[in-house]
């Protein structure tokens, strides 16, 4: 196992350096010039050669690479070109909202989609799962700008138990965090409704009950802890998709994240900054792959015997 | 009477696909239980455990354990501890993510309330005596390691280590090797003979039926077409369908070519046809087969085979 996770977290440095490749050039071919944004209106050519020599635009592409990467690595992501700030002091700002925003509402969405799906599963076709299910569909078809809307009309407007916008103390969380919630226990809910249901049906179940387990048991200990494989894979892919995917939460929330800095330097042709944002997410994917590896394993012995 | 099995049936939605079912079985007793695939032999076998329920079918009839007519909860309380399963495909019948040795010391803990340690002790003792080498180290393995075999025998010791007075095997051998069949069929002969228990096999093997069991009960398409001891029924089968069954024996001196099945399938509920089931693919049956259902009794046929004399 040991073993296994060393080689694991080694196969990361090929994935990062590949990806970094490929965040650096995606950006250089997209048309358009930070430039144009930075010159004063009626500036000469020298003008714009001054400026692109400060931020190491006029040297060929691979230099470019080798220092920003080289910065990268020494923690050094550079100086936003529009604010002329330090990146990293900026990403320093909005990566601990969109951790407590994202990580929050995964963790909700893990643990009230497993007890829902569950439920769910247990009561096949009788009410509690036609309800659950009825929620579900909700949850997934719901747009969750909207459903934000609707949460700050009745709870911090009508009600005023939240603050309508801003990321100042955990009441500020709550709504962002059930709006993105919603849709993911409805589909962490759907997951582990239909992997029960296909868990339930096996061989090894029906020798279960033949052994006299109580029914509760063989549901909670065998069944669930069955349906949680194809569940965690799921989980694992959110973790990227949860800390940069929540824009449109964070625009109606006013609230500063990876997501709305990644759009807005983006608009702006802010390079260094779009390059550590998008930096930051895929090694969001990146850790939850390998979380999701690691679960995998220490969850079926079939998985680590196919490690050797 | 250990099992005595009346009028067994079951219902699944609109359709029954089992009627009529009646058998006994004693303590040392084997009884074989047999019929081509479809004819109702495993749901014979959930209807006696108290499983219909979850394929979502309804008892009909009654399932006597010791003498004591059971209903549901009654048989979910014997299940495990005086009733027990072995199923057809032991490389599914284990849970894949569970070490081997503590699905069966479980069973030990839940029904005969041993501690850990002493569940742990009877597991290892019961695996050495089905023939398992290093039964510590295999124990400790997960089911993908293991052959098909050694899970087989994993089963049969947790089907055995709640000290069971009855198993129900469903065609335990039929996912094995010929050869490791042969072993597998020895052990549970061997186990009724000393244990005194009593086992219904269920098999279409007729060559497995004709080595161990004590009496036969033959099946077709949801119902009883004979029940007889298998002595009789091998030498003189009085169902055109027992008869055709054993003709589907391979034997020595048999001329190459010469072995026949029987013609046609079994038909599935939906389609069972009115009168003696099995009619339409009678070489005996005639205009009262196909209209009136045959009596039922030793074998249910209205143009029974004549006993050769002598």
């Amino acid at each position: 196992m040991l073993d296994y996770l060393v080689r694991r977290v080694l196969l990361l440095l090929p994935v990062f350096l590949a990806v970094s490749v490929v965040i650096f050039l995606i950006l250089h071919l997209i048309p358009g010039d930070p430039i144009d944004n930075l010159l004063k209106v009626g500036s000469g050519p020298e003008a714009r050669a001054k400026i692109a020599a400060k931020y190491g635009l006029d040297q060929p592409l691979p230099v470019q690479y080798g220092i920003w990467l080289w910065g990268v690595l020494q923690g050094d992501l550079g100086t936003s070109i529009i604010t002329r700030r330090p990146v990293a002091v900026m990403i320093g700002q909005v990566i601990g909202p969109s951790l407590a925003l994202g990580g929050m509402a995964l963790a909700i969405s893990s643990l009230g989609g497993i007890v829902l799906g569950a439920v769910a599963a247990s009561f096949r076709d009788r009410w509690p799962d036609q309800l659950i299910m009825g929620g579900v569909l909700l949850g997934s078809t719901l747009p969750s700008f909207w459903l934000g809307l609707l949460l700050i009309l009745g709870f911090s407007v009508e009600l005023g138990w939240f603050p309508v916008s801003g990321a100042r103390g955990w009441a500020s969380l709550v709504l962002p965090v059930a709006t993105i919630a919603f849709g993911g226990i409805a589909l962490v809910t759907r997951v582990t409704r239909v992997a029960m249901i296909e868990a339930a049906s096996r061989d090894f179940v029906l020798l279960l009950h033949a052994k006299g387990l109580p029914p509760r048991r063989i549901r909670l200990a065998h069944v669930l802890r069955h349906a949680l494989m194809p569940v965690v894979t799921i989980l694992a892919l959110r973790i990227g998709w949860v800390l940069g995917g929540a824009v449109t939460v964070e625009y109606v929330f006013a609230r500063p994240g990876l997501g709305s800095l990644l759009i807005k330097s983006l608009s702006q042709h802010d390079y260094p900054v779009v390059q550590a944002c998008l930096l930051m997410l895929a090694i969001a994917v990146m850790l939850g792959t390998l979380l999701g590896d690691i679960t995998q394993a220490l969850m079926d012995p079939r998985v680590r015997s196919a490690l050797r | 009477m250990l099992l005595s099995v009346e009028n067994l049936g079951v219902k699944i939605g609109a359709v029954q696909p089992l009627e009529g079912i009646g058998f006994a079985l004693d303590r040392g007793e084997i009884l074989g239980l047999v019929g081509e695939s479809g004819s109702g032999k495993s749901l014979t076998a959930l209807a006696c455990m108290g499983l219909l329920g979850l394929i979502g079918g309804q008892r009909l009839g009654t399932v006597a354990f010791d003498g004591v007519v059971q209903d549901e909860a009654g048989l979910a309380r014997l299940r495990g501890r005086k009733i027990a399963l072995i199923t057809q495909n032991p490389m599914t019948a284990l849970d894949p993510v569970q070490r081997v040795g503590e699905q069966i010391a479980v069973v030990a803990r839940l029904h005969l309330g041993t501690t850990p340690a002493a569940a742990r002790a009877r597991t290892l003792d019961l695996m050495t005596q089905l023939r398992i080498p290093e039964a510590a180290a295999v124990a400790d393995s997960y089911p993908h390691q293991l052959s098909g075999g050694m899970k087989q025998r994993i089963v049969i010791a947790m089907a055995l280590a709640g000290e069971p007075e009855l198993i129900i095997a469903d065609e335990p051998t039929t996912a094995l090797d010929v050869t490791v069949q042969a072993q597998i069929v020895q052990i549970l002969g061997q186990l009724v003979r000393q244990r005194g228990l009593g086992l219904v096999l269920i098999t279409h093997d007729m060559g497995v039926v004709a080595q161990v069991c004590d009496r036969v009960a033959v099946l077709y398409a949801g119902r009883l077409a004979e029940t007889r001891e298998v002595g009789d029924l091998f030498s003189a089968p009085r169902h055109p369908y027992s008869a055709a069954l054993i003709a589907c024996i391979p034997r020595e001196g048999m001329a190459p070519g010469s072995l026949t099945g029987i013609p046609g399938a079994v038909p599935s509920v939906a389609l069972y046809p009115p009168g003696c089931r099995f009619h339409p693919r009678c070489p005996r049956a005639d205009a009262l087969c196909a209209t009136t259902p045959p009596p039922q009794g030793a074998f249910a046929c209205h143009h029974p085979l004549e006993v050769p004399h002598g």
